[in-house]
């Protein structure tokens, strides 16, 4: 019994410091939520092309991606926001040098249930009904109900992109904040069911977490400018007014495997993918 | 040869005896180092009674009080709901139940508590919040009461098979003087044998809050995590668990962010220490 015991444990620790020892032909790539199934779309085709290379994708959130850089646990960090200064110099003392790649762009939409009447925003409405300024659909035209506001939490790039654009406005001197009565979502996912089951519920995520249960609502950057769906093409034009670009960072320029994958997303292949999983290709 | 043989043993035994004060000691001070470290940058009245909690605003603001107050008032609720049904349950099994049933109904309630809290959450998170939704007509039903409601269930075990153990283990002799002297069984019950169980009682109760402000995972998935000062069991709260669970992935290591998570884990082992020791407290009275 003992024997055997012992013999198992040797097993388990010889498989474990297999698997720690850091394989040359694998890649980690972590982060952004909005871009796991991008990211993972991007491994499949990518191993199909080249077997023995292995790329293990995992989400988690961009802030989460971008602290394993730092710390040293992934190859690759998926973020939807850019790197923040304060993540900069932290990177910088543990020797890693942050380098970003421009991937992909990405819309994102604002949705309400579909029994909504309210189908069309301005920014500064947006603002308003996030920040707790407006709190009831009658204000904007729609039924007397209590608006619910749904959001990211704070580990989501998009959560960070959506406060600094919208509810600041691009303004580095605003104070502005989520209502602190906002919903905290821990994923897309979690917002676009809420949304589907809740009459009064507004939330916002990456365009390619639209269905046909949620309503995406036309935005525009002001009353006097044209009310614009989140689309593919409104995007490419420039129209859509919160869309962002989407980045892998690096440790370094990068060489070897993470070059080779790297290039891939950038090649008219990769950014078919990117097409094809509904966030806009860069590459025109 | 035997001699060594045993004290070999013996001190093996001994060793795993203080590894486990000696790590629970590693893992305070853990806490302590990354967790004080916050107050360095905000004062500790401000952290513990301040209101608003936005942490990776520039500058952050780092109040907890609707995060204290979103998990106690969690508990208390799931507190309200398992504590009379608990005790009952026991007080049946205990006193009432024929072997049989009691059997059957043991069995089950330790089934109760292997189910994982994922996947309570999970069952509340598509069958609790939307009848709260619709019973209390709610703008949402991700609420401090379904969070209650569904701890309830979790520190249900917990508190039926200790009051159980604490009924079982009154002396019989209790009980058959008090029907002996023209007592039914309830009066029996009531005035004998829960007086005598009390500090038990009071244990199991106490243990199973523990668990209860100790759980994230099914907190985090139906409370609806926002995090404002609580009016009413009706509506979002956040709480210290779900808190630390969500947020702990973005926080950069050595950031004011990380540390202030980690004295958030500090004031919840305060108090989910404070609730094992008044446990302690009753269980060893009960002795």
């Amino acid at each position: 019994m003992l024997k055997k015991l012992i013999l198992m444990l040797a097993v388990v620790l010889f498989a474990t410091s297999a698997f720690a020892a850091k394989d040359k032909n694998s890649v980690q790539v972590k982060g952004s939520d909005t871009m796991v199934n991008l990211g993972q779309a991007w491994a499949e085709k990518y191993m199909e092309k080249n077997a023995g290379d292995f790329i293990a994708v995992t989400g988690g959130g961009s802030g989460t991606g971008l602290s394993s850089l730092i710390s040293g646990t992934c190859d690759i960090a998926m973020s939807s926001r850019n790197i923040k200064e304060k993540e900069v110099t932290l990177a910088k003392q543990k020797g890693i040098d942050p380098n970003e790649i421009k991937v992909a762009l990405d819309g994102l939409a604002v949705v309400v249930n579909p029994a909504n009447p309210v189908s069309k925003l301005t920014l500064v409405q947006l603002a308003d009904i996030f920040t707790g300024r407006v709190t009831n659909w009658k204000e904007l035209g729609g039924k007397d109900e209590k608006i619910v506001v749904l959001s990211r939490e704070v580990n989501s790039g998009t959560h960070v992109y959506f406060k600094e654009h919208v509810l600041r406005k691009n303004d580095p001197n605003s104070k502005e904040e989520f209502v602190s009565s906002a919903l905290m979502l821990s994923s897309s996912q979690a917002i676009a069911d809420e949304v589907a089951g809740n009459s009064s519920a507004i939330g916002y995520y990456g365009m390619g977490y639209i269905s046909n249960k949620q309503k995406p609502v036309s935005i525009a950057k002001d009353e006097k400018s044209e009310y614009e769906a989140p689309s593919i093409e409104n995007v490419i034009n420039d129209k859509y007014p919160i869309s962002r670009p989407l980045f892998l960072y690096t440790n370094g320029a990068p060489e070897g495997l993470v070059k080779k994958f790297v290039d891939f997303t950038l090649s008219k292949e990769g950014q078919d993918t990117v097409l094809a999983i509904d966030f806009v290709p860069i590459n025109k | 040869m035997k001699k060594i043989k045993e004290l070999l043993i013996e001190k093996l035994i001994l060793i795993c005896g203080l590894a486990s004060i000696f790590f629970v000691l590693l893992i305070f001070l853990f806490l302590l180092k990354e967790g004080l470290a916050v107050f360095k940058t905000v004062s500790s009245f401000n952290f513990l009674f301040g209101k608003s909690w936005y942490p990776i605003s520039e500058p952050p603001a780092l109040g907890i009080l609707p995060l204290i107050m979103g998990s106690l008032l969690v508990t208390l609720g799931a507190a309200i709901i398992s504590i009379p049904i608990g005790v009952g349950c026991a007080i049946y099994i205990a006193e009432i139940a024929p072997l049989k049933i009691k059997e059957i109904l043991k069995a089950g309630i330790e089934l109760l508590a292997a189910i994982p809290s994922v996947v309570l959450g999970f069952i509340g998170m598509v069958t609790l919040v939307p009848l709260v939704k619709t019973v209390f007509h709610l703008p949402t039903g991700l609420t401090a009461l379904s969070g209650a409601i569904m701890l309830a269930f979790m520190a249900m075990p917990t508190i039926v098979s200790i009051a159980e153990d604490a009924l079982y283990s009154v002396p019989k002799t209790y009980k058959e003087g008090a029907l002996a002297l023209g007592a039914t069984h309830w009066q029996a019950i009531w005035r004998v044998m829960l007086p005598a169980a009390s500090s038990g009682i009071v244990a199991a109760v106490m243990l199973g809050i523990g668990r209860v402000i100790g759980e994230t995972m099914a907190v985090m998935m139906i409370t609806g995590n926002a995090a404002v000062m609580p009016n009413s069991i009706l509506v979002p709260v956040r709480t210290l668990t779900a808190t630390i669970a969500a947020e702990m992935g973005e926080a950069v290591v050595g950031a004011e962010h990380y540390f202030a998570l980690f004295a958030v884990g500090i004031v919840l082992f305060v108090i989910s220490f404070a609730i094992n020791v008044t446990a302690d407290l009753f269980l060893h009275k009960r002795q």
